[in-house]
């Protein structure tokens, strides 16, 4: 281009210049482009923006229940096992004792708390038995199959919570 | 001939000498709009917000773009409305899309929460209600709408879907199978590998390196159970590890997502089935 402006237009006239080109205008290497861009690759939106469905928060919180039945299990069982140790009345006539000293409204409460984790997850891993015999695997099942877990352990927790 | 040539050579090779400055050539930019330009007399105006992210700009965080389309002016289906939105406000709008009738499954993307084909996926009704369009969950985005799917790719490569067979059948014909052996196939050759069902997966997208994915693995159960397929013992023995299958918990947010209707999650439990007989 700048050789192209000096030329005398005689010069242009007969010929005697050549425009030159180079044959990209982007300096960048081409074979980089893609590849600096992968680096800065966002990853799309997933559990925020997926739609609340009875199959995947049902699954989730049987994950939930399951390790906060489990976690509670081994909390307990190791104070149980260092309470003689730590001098803590973990036995039961004490526990009975300290449950029976508690206002109704929060032994309900209580009971309902380690309850429905316990219900939810013992009915909802009927589900998964059943699925592993490869049965109840259609859609129309697995959303019956969820709200009726729902529902069972919902009214069986309560059941235990008044016991 | 020679004299001409030189002419036009003249006008051809002086033109930058009398060309202002302003006529530099650049890229055709188009102002993007965000409402309907040509709303009917009585319009159903709906908004539709568009997950944008740009690699030319890659620090910029990736944003929702509203757009509002006339409904009596556009297609029943999301693919039409996106279609429209690039066509007529605003042509920076990146999507994939090909057949428009569900058998490509290029449109695959997270529409109003669910992993669908846009072009099979209707514009729901209701104006009050915006449509919000992703592109499919825990993927790299390419740009905007296109998810990089590479990965999904190569899982397919690994998993040898192709006939695999070394002895010839008697009569050197095709290989036959009994039409009970060929009704195993229904439900799982109509798989388009649109990567709806893997996506959707929240085990595919913690262990996507390692786990199949739902489509993979329909694709996979798919030779496991060909009658003629005769590396069925090699086929189970690259499955059973603790992460190509055993990754699935049953969710089942593939059998619930699948724009084709089929059952993903039911292909991978008989996977298993398989496995452990």
């Amino acid at each position: 281009m700048q050789s192209m402006m000096r030329a005398s237009p005689a010069a242009v006239a007969l010929g005697q210049t050549m425009q030159k080109r180079p044959v990209t205008s982007n300096a960048e290497d081409p074979a980089q482009i893609l590849v600096k861009q992968r680096l800065n690759r966002p990853v799309s939106p997933h559990l925020t923006i997926y739609r609340p469905q009875i199959g995947w928060i049902g699954s989730s919180l049987h994950r939930i229940s399951g390790v906060a039945l489990s976690g509670s299990l081994y909390l307990w069982a190791t104070a149980y096992l260092a309470s003689p140790a730590l001098g803590w009345h973990l036995e039961s006539a004490s526990m009975v004792a300290a449950m029976g000293a508690l206002p109704l409204a929060a032994k309900v409460f209580l009971k309902a708390t380690l309850a429905l984790p316990f219900t939810y997850h013992s009915f909802n891993g009927l589900r998964h038995l059943m699925w592993d015999l490869g049965r109840g695997l259609s859609n129309n099942v697995i959303i019956k199959s969820g709200w009726t877990v729902v529902g069972l352990s919902v009214t069986s927790a309560l059941a235990l919570a008044f016991l | 001939m020679a004299s001409l040539r030189t002419t036009a050579r003249l006008f051809a090779a002086s033109r930058p000498l009398f060309r202002p400055a302003s006529f530099a050539r650049s890229y055709a930019t188009v102002e993007a709009k965000s409402v309907d330009p040509v709303p009917s007399d009585n319009p159903n105006m709906k908004t539709f917000k568009v997950y944008r992210w740009n690699p030319d700009t890659p620090t910029e965080k990736p944003t929702m773009q509203s757009y509002q389309l006339d409904l009596n002016k556009t297609g029943p289906m999301m693919l039409d409305a996106l279609i429209r939105i690039k066509n007529e406000l605003d042509p920076t709008l990146t999507f994939r899309r090909s057949c428009r009738e569900g058998i490509c499954g290029s449109c695959a993307m997270n529409i109003d929460g669910v992993n669908t084909l846009a072009c099979l996926c209707r514009i729901p009704t209701d104006t009050a209600k915006e449509s919000r369009i992703y592109p499919l969950p825990h993927t790299y985005v390419v740009k905007d709408l296109v998810p990089d799917l590479t990965l999904f790719y190569k899982q397919y490569k690994s998993i040898k879907p192709y006939l695999q067979r070394d002895t010839p059948t008697a009569d050197g014909l095709e290989n036959r199978q009994s039409p009970a052996d060929r009704k195993k196939l229904d439900g799982l050759y109509e798989c388009i590998l649109c990567a709806c069902c893997s996506t959707s997966c929240p085990s595919y997208w913690w262990n996507s390196e390692e786990y199949l994915g739902p489509a993979i693995l329909l694709q996979s159960y798919r030779w496991l159970v060909d009658s003629r397929d005769e590396k069925t013992a090699e086929r189970k023995a690259a499955l059973d590890n603790s992460m190509s299958v055993y990754r699935c918990h049953t969710i089942l947010n593939c059998t619930r997502t699948c724009p084709k209707g089929l059952n993903p999650g039911r292909a991978i439990a008989e996977t298993k089935k398989i496995l452990a007989a």
